[in-house]
């Protein structure tokens, strides 16, 4: 259990979504995959504040303990200001999916291939 | 600093805690992998599921307990929630989640990025917090008593030191963020408000 092995999961889980979001025909299964990637950029994030020394404590030791509180944690909020905007994304997503549906009759993006309705 | 540091018992590598890791992170994978590969879409949200789970627990290991706890509330309780709806209404699970043409290419450049980033994350000289902790690397002086008396008081007790951050500091991304929410909010109901 090292920095390593967290940024291997976070980099593996982000491929997938990757994938996932450009592969897939399904409005919600791009939708799930989105959040997977988001799910990984937090475990990056994290990972990194958790492990990295910020590099103004690492070369100057007389920096006050001040700067230490405010620097460790800054990756955990990052991830909070991450999932508050992937809940956005996810229910303006749902919306629009619902709305296709409701115009088109379908779910998939290959269809969604023009603004007006 | 030959006191044990507080900050160790996430740190140090006791072989529960790894072994707790591989099971977490291997099952995130593969959950992860189902979402996109299951062939019903009912299925791959609740492996979605899974993996938003494993991900609370990788949050525990690497001591963001309330990140931990956010995840469960927000991305367990209620994102899934409206995943799943967003299917039922749209009963398009019969047909499944077939690939579109892009499958190969896409594939391509998802191993790409893979290897990009796993390369970049073996590769590059990372200043870890732990060895600085324990004395210092190369020239580099160690840190002082106070400052690693500090870092052990952060992370015995981290949910006052976020909401100072979110507060203070970040006060101005936090009222963009509530803003943010209140469009979407507003958003969701204009565009699916009937006619």
């Amino acid at each position: 259990m090292s920095l390593e092995n967290f940024l291997l999961v976070g980099a593996i889980l982000f491929s997938i979504g990757m994938y996932g979001a450009i592969s897939r025909r399904s409005a919600v299964v791009v939708l799930m995959s989105l959040e997977l990637m988001f799910t990984a950029v937090n475990i990056t994030a994290v990972a990194l504040s958790r492990y990295v020394l910020p590099a103004g404590l690492a070369f100057d030791p007389s920096t006050t303990s001040d700067l230490v509180t405010r620097s460790l944690l800054t990756g955990q909020v990052f991830a909070i200001f991450i999932i508050t905007v992937g809940a956005a994304e996810v229910a303006l997503g749902v919306a629009i999916v619902i709305m296709l549906y409701r115009n088109r009759e379908t779910v998939f993006v290959t269809d969604a291939n023009q603004m007006r309705h | 600093m030959g006191e044990p540091l507080n900050l160790g018992s996430g740190t140090e590598s006791t072989i529960v805690l790894d072994i707790a890791f591989w099971v977490i992170s291997v099952s995130t994978i593969i959950a992860g992998l189902a979402v996109v590969f299951m062939k019903d879409v009912f299925r791959a949200a609740l492996f979605l599921v899974v993996a938003f789970l494993g991900t609370a627990g990788l949050f525990v290991l690497l001591r963001a307990e309330f990140l931990a706890v956010v995840q469960v509330i927000i991305y367990v309780g209620a994102i899934s929630v409206l995943i799943l709806f967003a299917i039922l209404m749209t009963r398009d699970t019969e047909q499944g989640s077939p690939s579109n043409r892009l499958r190969y290419p896409a594939g391509g450049v998802a191993l790409l990025f893979m290897g990009a980033a796993i390369f970049v994350c073996f590769n590059s000289d990372w200043v870890l917090l732990t060895e600085f902790l324990q004395g210092g690397v190369g020239e580099a002086p160690g840190l002082s008593e106070a400052t690693v008396a500090k870092v052990n008081e952060v992370y015995a007790d981290t949910i006052p030191v976020i909401a100072t951050l979110l507060l203070r500091d970040y006060v101005l991304a936090f009222e963009v963020v509530s803003v943010l929410l209140l469009a979407a909010v507003i958003g969701a109901l204009a565009l699916v408000r009937e006619r």
